[in-house]
């Protein structure tokens, strides 16, 4: 009886994020029926991976966030930001390398710690707080620009995101890798991790029992604004240049990653390996689609409908429990 | 045609295999009470859930009125005649008190569908008759948000009266309101029962249900256990018929030598909420605040943990000042604080019972910020065992537990801390007669330990049975201090209703 119960609980526990995984695969093996050639080509796999990469970078921060029970829209215009101010401090004979690194992350960082606060201590919805910033630091982005695109940038800072590791893997897919262990790892193994549930879950109890909640969230919100300061670099070193007006409308396939990927969006639940099925389904879609020669406006239609089928899926999920 | 108003035949019920609902039988006369009782988990809930359509049966008949009825929405039982008053009040705050009352059925000037306009002046007319028949005393043009949890079920009982109910069930009707309030109440139940509404009452509290019950119905584990009148019926074998055993001590006093004192409180103030209340507690005692709802006892304790901030005054934890400021400093001075409403303040629903229970020793459970999983299981598997949790498996969802089961959750996440001082804001609102037991047995055993236990309750009895002495708190000041030698149920409410008290 008890071990009977146990398996039951357990299958409930994963069921949502096992349905996730089918709908991938069967979108994957259809496409690689459908075009056996292209599509299914080993290099054209990597790609794949390769263009989820940073949107799957942005989905990850935007994880942490909506798990806390908030929501981040101004990450692709920190993308843009930290991608101009990298670009500025890349060009030939000025700089070492580590200085647009280091300064296109702080620039995040600095946002996304901005957010935190007016989230935390504001006490403003954060979808309001961060629909002014994305407005704010977009406008920055220009500013910082003078409304031009940045070009000039040496070639090893073009390396950054163009290059390969091990023989043939790119080198943004090793980078994904990298962010996404650390952040599960984060999620599931640390005490900040499991607070970040609790204050999603709910902020009362988790205040009660003694967590700063205040401090959870600009914690939420500057990994968002970091990883988003990260995305905007390597954005930058693949288009090889700093563009002000790059990452517009990238925090909707950010929050859309997140959500195909299960993360409930009323926060304290979720799985961080969702996220990632989640950025690689909307790459696959978008790959598998381009090769199959479906016109970016269907493509629309269909990235739309998976996501509101996810959510229908959420909701079905709980009430089923 | 049949004498009952309402009979549920060999009602049978089962989820995922198991059987919640084994072969009921219940039925109601016209102008009776019906109380429902069994611990949490019995199938009271199950019962009514299914005589509203909200769950489907799979075996067995309801008749109403002798005719055989099937409602597949509560909307289709509430137009035959059957209205719920569920426990928790959910009204739409910032509406009318009129048009909350006729929402859905707007009284309108035109006949014109969903475009018609609101007639407003009729509907408040309405309600002031209603109001005025049922005696109550409620403006009809007040908000919902300014009515309080008992004139709240008031306006949903005249809602379910204009609606011509036959059958009104009340679920927990006495959870969240104070004794004068308990009295309007049944004085609208007698008035009820004298119009042929039949009432099916559902209660924890035996004192009401054999106050106000006609018969009574038992049921334990799914299975109807037996029903009769309220007179053949005393308060130790309904007890008896619910858990299958007899409890012969109902609150198990431990004898404790008082040690030093722990906690202090000096003057505490927050402005419309308390006044300069002052008080102490020592080792190994069991400290009692009774007072009506609204007496500012919840908020007293909710700011010696640093949930608010006082506006004047001192907490003193062994001698020492402490800082409100966050419950942080509170629970690091080893205070814990139980509260009164699990789902809202005590647990994460969203997670699991081992991540409940390990969460507020979370930090002290892992090594530069990584949880020691190992650890944390064991830790948590010790508590569960000692408090006897029921629940599938540690990694089960903690709203999947009983009501009884979730409160042990909150107090094995407390006791986990290790705590010396615990406060208990109504441990034991709203959970079954056996979980309650538990929990009495553990405040005995924390007193035993030479932990110090200060404890809130509305049931009376509750607090003559356990506590060493019982201060009470009206309208925000202190108005008593009882010591165990003078307990009666008449003296303590004699101070928690003093009102008049200035200084």
């Amino acid at each position: 009886m008890k071990t009977s119960a146990k398996k039951k609980t357990l299958k409930w526990n994963s069921l949502r994020e096992l349905g996730i995984l089918l709908a991938f695969i069967v979108v994957l093996v259809t496409l690689m029926i459908l075009s056996p050639t292209a599509f299914a080509k080993p290099a054209n796999l990597l790609n794949i991976v390769k263009q989820a990469s940073i949107n799957g970078i942005l989905a990850t921060g935007m994880m942490f966030v909506i798990i806390s029970g908030g929501i981040d829209l101004s990450v692709g215009s920190i993308v843009a930001l930290s991608g101009v101010i990298a670009a500025s401090f890349a060009h030939p004979g000025e700089y070492p390398l580590i200085v647009p690194i280091v300064l296109s992350a702080l620039a995040g960082l600095a946002a996304g710690v901005l957010n935190g606060v007016g989230v935390a201590y504001g006490n403003i919805p954060s979808f309001i707080v961060t629909l002014g910033s994305m407005t704010i630091i977009r406008g920055l982005a220009l500013i910082y620009s003078k409304g031009q695109p940045i070009f000039g940038v040496t070639d090893e800072f073009e390396a950054l995101a163009s290059g390969f590791a091990f023989g043939s893997i790119p080198i943004l897919v090793i980078y994904f890798l990298i962010i996404t262990a650390i952040s599960a790892f984060v999620l599931t193994k640390t005490v900040y991790g499991r607070r970040v549930y609790a204050v999603g879950g709910n902020e009362i109890t988790a205040k009660v029992s003694g967590v700063s909640v205040k401090r959870i969230k600009i914690a939420v919100y500057s990994i968002s604004g970091l990883l988003a300061g990260v995305a905007g670099l390597l954005l930058a070193s693949r288009i090889v240049s700093g563009q002000p007006t790059s990452g517009q409308s990238y925090e909707l396939d950010a929050i859309a990653a997140v959500i195909i990927g299960g993360v409930s969006m009323s926060g304290g639940s979720g799985k961080w390996y969702g996220t990632v099925i989640g950025a690689l389904m909307i790459a696959v879609i978008g790959n598998g689609l381009d090769i199959l020669n479906v016109s970016s406006h269907f493509q629309l239609l269909i990235k739309g409908s998976i996501i509101i089928v996810a959510v229908l899926l959420d909701v079905k999920g709980k009430r089923n429990q | 045609m049949s004498e009952f108003l309402l009979e549920m035949r060999n009602i049978d019920k089962s989820f995922f295999q198991v059987k919640i609902l084994d072969d009921i039988n219940f039925d109601l006369l016209p102008g009776e009470v019906h109380a429902l009782v069994g611990e949490n988990g019995a199938g009271k809930s199950s019962l009514m859930k299914i005589l509203m359509g909200i769950y489907s049966r799979d075996a067995g008949t309801i008749l109403l009125d002798g005719e055989e009825v099937n409602f597949h929405t509560p909307r289709e039982a509430l137009s035959a005649g059957i209205a719920m008053i569920p426990q928790e009040l959910n009204p739409i705050l910032d509406m009318q008190v009129a048009e909350y009352l006729f929402i859905g059925r707007e009284i309108t000037h035109t006949n014109m569908g969903p475009v018609s306009i609101v007639d407003h002046k009729a509907q408040i007319e309405q309600a002031k008759n209603l109001f005025e028949d049922t005696g109550v005393d409620i403006n009809p043009r007040h908000l919902m948000r300014n009515l309080s949890v008992a004139q709240i079920q008031l306006i949903e009982i005249i809602k379910a009266i204009s609606l011509d109910s036959k059958v009104i069930i009340m679920d927990e009707p006495t959870s969240a309101i104070t004794f004068k309030e308990v009295d309007t109440l049944f004085e609208q139940i007698r008035k009820l029962k004298t119009k042929g509404v039949g009432i099916i009452y559902i209660s924890h509290k035996m004192e009401e249900i054999s106050e106000i019950a006609d018969r009574i119905t038992v049921l334990r584990d799914g299975k109807w256990i037996g029903t009769d009148t309220a007179q053949n019926l005393s308060k130790e074998k309904i007890i008896k018929m619910m858990v299958g055993r007899e409890i012969k001590e109902v609150y198990p006093k431990v004898k404790v030598e008082l040690g030093d004192v722990a906690l202090e409180v000096r003057d505490l103030l927050l402005k419309d909420k308390f006044q300069k209340i002052s008080f102490s507690l020592r080792n190994g005692e069991v400290l009692g605040i009774a007072g009506l709802v609204g007496a500012g006892r919840s908020e007293l304790v909710e700011t010696i943990f640093g949930i608010s901030k006082p506006e004047f005054g001192e907490v003193l934890v062994h001698g020492k000042p402490i800082k409100i400021q966050h419950p942080m400093v509170a629970i690091r001075n080893k205070i814990a604080l139980i509260t009164e409403d699990r789902s809202a303040t005590g647990l994460n629903l969203k997670t699991t019972v081992e991540h409940n229970i390990s969460f507020v020793q979370l930090s002290k459970l892992a090594r530069f910020g990584f949880i020691n999983n190992k650890l944390e299981r064991k830790k948590v598997e010790q508590m569960v065992g000692k408090l006897r949790i029921k629940a599938f498996s540690l990694k089960s969802m903690v709203n999947s537990l009983s009501g009884g089961n979730q409160q042990k959750v909150v107090l094995a996440k407390w006791l986990l801390s290790e705590p010396e001082i615990i406060i208990m804001d109504e441990p034991t609102r709203g959970i079954d007669v056996g979980a309650k037991r538990d929990i009495y047995l553990l405040i005995g055993e924390l007193a035993k330990a030479g932990k110090a236990v200060l404890m809130i309750s509305s049931e009376i009895p509750e607090l003559i049975g356990l506590c060493d002495r019982i201060i009470t708190m009206a309208g925000g000041r202190l108005t008593g201090e009882i010591p165990r030698d003078r307990f009666s149920q008449e003296e303590i409410m004699h101070y928690a209703s003093k009102f008049e008290v200035r200084e």
